[in-house]
């Protein structure tokens, strides 16, 4: 149950791969803590532990949360949610909340690239993602790091002290394994090998947000954010610094956030809900 | 005389010895994992194990599949096209068709009579249609990949798979189960969805009965029965179809043996190509007989 002060708004971001929560504060316009866990297959339950974990780290009680707002490609299945929001709008918001001239987001997951453009009100104009092919996701690298047998943690870092980045032509994930082992059995070294997926990759995101524009202030957000070497590979493709930040790979779940205190506001003026600070 | 093929697939390494009657005498089976040179030859110590015979007994090694250039210690080369056509034709001489589908590869080849190769196309942009996208689908289960066909046979409605792309197939598939569909529903529309991608791709080269269906997936009986439905006519499955390319590469060698010694023979210099060390009696198949060390070594 809630509390008759419970004030703060629970933002759960459940991605194929990792599910992102933020307890965020409208009040002072903050960000109180964040999780990241893997999703799994039981996304009620990745959702009820991320919930749990901010709750947690907050120093909170579950009663002092007012609102959950869930998104991502497993919002449906948040059982908590009080409202479910499509992750193309939420990163749009979560990317301006983080960097404010934001004028294009460049969303990299696991399974899907989008590339966002917006107004000045972090309002989506329009947007273009992959929906046939993982080919330009987060996946193809796990897949390169697995068929290298090293942690997918690693490969940014290992990627960065590339010299002579060794290009991978497949554009298929599961195709590019084989080739990734005949680089090795060629001999070539691990950090080339892997700088070469990482441009590869960068290529087809690239070409995705060219769709849409590449002019203006981009910001990088999910989990590709941590990839110290996606970075460099797209900067380097583009010929521009992308914003990233500590917090942009939970870009998603703060524009959760920001978007239900938009809509609590909007039921408020109708006198439908309970004032919210 | 006997002679080896090994043939070197993204997934799976497969070595067989023929003797001279063109009899499969031992085969070898692993995954091929990151080290391509290792797994070709542990494939072909394990068939050697198998027939209890020593590397140097084996007249001429060929080397196929992917890796095949990574069998250094073959003699030949060829192509996996090729070797999955004449084995799929010693096995089944009315083959005209072929379907070849692999860890990574899907083809379709078209051959004659003779068994040799009049057209062939395959999956080159994508892995969708091939074992990788079953792998994909035993993951997410957890059901064993060699369970898979069974436990779709198992389906009366089976659900409509509609991604093309094999990662985005797991997602499908986990979305499909946390809404509580049934597994072998699921397992069923992948069946399907393999099935009717793989048609596809045979029809370009045209289905000519019988078709025979070689390479890893056709160990699969529900992979069978879906593409026998698809393609509304019996397909040859045999049970080495999985060897089928090493067997061509082997048979191809035990041509090129052949041809090469009675070449010699008729040139009257019936020098064989390498010194035969009788085997001892009674202790047949003791590693490193007769005994003498280094002998075993092929002389270069």
């Amino acid at each position: 149950m809630r509390s008759p002060d419970a004030r703060l708004i629970a933002g759960i971001d459940l991605g194929t791969r990792m599910t992102k929560s933020v307890l965020f504060d409208p009040r002072s316009d903050s960000v109180l803590s964040r999780s990241t866990d893997y999703t799994g297959h039981d996304l009620a339950k990745a959702a009820e532990n991320g919930l749990a974990e901010i709750t947690r780290k907050a120093g909170v009680n579950p009663e002092d949360i007012f609102y959950v707002a869930s998104t991502g490609y497993g919002r449906y299945q948040a059982p908590m949610r009080q409202t479910q929001i499509t992750d193309i709008s939420c990163h749009a918001m979560g990317a301006r909340f983080l960097f404010p001239r934001t004028t294009s987001v460049l969303d990299v997951g696991a399974q899907n690239a989008k590339a966002i453009r917006i107004d000045e009100n972090g309002r989506v104009i329009k947007f273009r993602m992959n929906d046939k092919c993982a080919s330009g996701a987060g996946r193809f690298l796990e897949r390169v790091s697995k068929s290298l047998e090293i942690e997918l943690e690693e490969i940014g870092l290992l990627s960065l002290r590339s010299k002579d980045p060794q290009p991978i032509s497949s554009i298929c994930a599961v195709l590019a394994e084989s080739e990734v082992i005949n680089l090795v059995t060629a001999g070539y070294p691990i950090e080339d090998i892997v700088m070469g997926a990482h441009l590869s990759i960068s290529d087809r995101i690239v070409a995705l947000l060219r769709q849409i524009g590449v002019d203006g202030e981009i910001s990088l957000t999910g989990g590709i954010t941590r990839n110290a070497g996606m970075v460099k590979a797209l900067e380097q493709k583009l010929g521009k610094r992308l914003n990233v930040c500590d917090d942009s790979e939970y870009a998603g779940a703060i524009g959760a956030c920001l978007l239900a205190r938009r809509r609590l506001r909007k039921l408020e003026e109708q006198n439908a809900v309970r004032v919210v600070p | 005389m006997l002679v080896a093929g090994v043939d070197v697939g993204s997934t799976q390494t497969k070595a067989v010895i023929l003797n001279e009657n063109s009899e499969i005498i031992a085969r070898g089976i692993l995954n091929t994992g990151a080290n391509v040179v290792k797994a070709a030859e542990k494939a072909f110590q394990a068939a050697r194990s198998q027939a209890k015979v020593d590397e140097w007994e084996i007249t001429s090694v060929a080397g196929t599949g992917y890796g095949r250039y990574k069998v250094h210690f073959g003699d030949i080369q060829i192509t996996e096209i090729s070797c999955h056509a004449r084995g799929a034709n010693f096995i089944f001489p009315g083959t005209r068709t072929i379907l070849d589908i692999g860890g990574q590869d899907t083809k379709g080849i078209r051959v004659n009579e003779k068994g040799e190769v009049v057209d062939f196309c395959m999956n080159d942009k994508c892995a969708a249609g091939t074992g990788r996208f079953l792998g994909a689908a035993a993951d997410v289960m957890s059901i064993p990949l060699d369970d898979l066909g069974e436990v779709a046979l198992r389906s009366n409605n089976p659900l409509r798979i509609t991604n093309v792309c094999t990662v985005f197939v797991e997602t499908e598939i986990m979305n499909h189960l946390s809404r509580g569909k049934k597994g072998e529903d699921i397992l069923a529309g992948v069946h399907q969805s393999i099935a009717g991608r793989s048609v596809s791709l045979i029809r370009r080269v045209g289905v000519v009965p019988e078709v025979t269906f070689t390479g890893g997936v056709s160990k699969n009986i529900g992979m069978v029965k879906a593409l026998e439905e698809k393609l509304g006519c019996a397909i040859n499955v045999s049970d080495d179809s999985q060897y089928m390319g090493a067997l061509g590469a082997a048979i191809i060698a035990l041509e090129r043996a052949k041809a090469r010694h009675d070449g010699q023979e008729a040139e009257g210099t019936k020098t064989p190509r390498m010194p035969k060390m009788p085997k001892m009696p009674g202790m047949p198949g003791m590693p490193g007989m007769p005994g003498i060390p280094g002998i075993n070594e092929e002389p270069q």
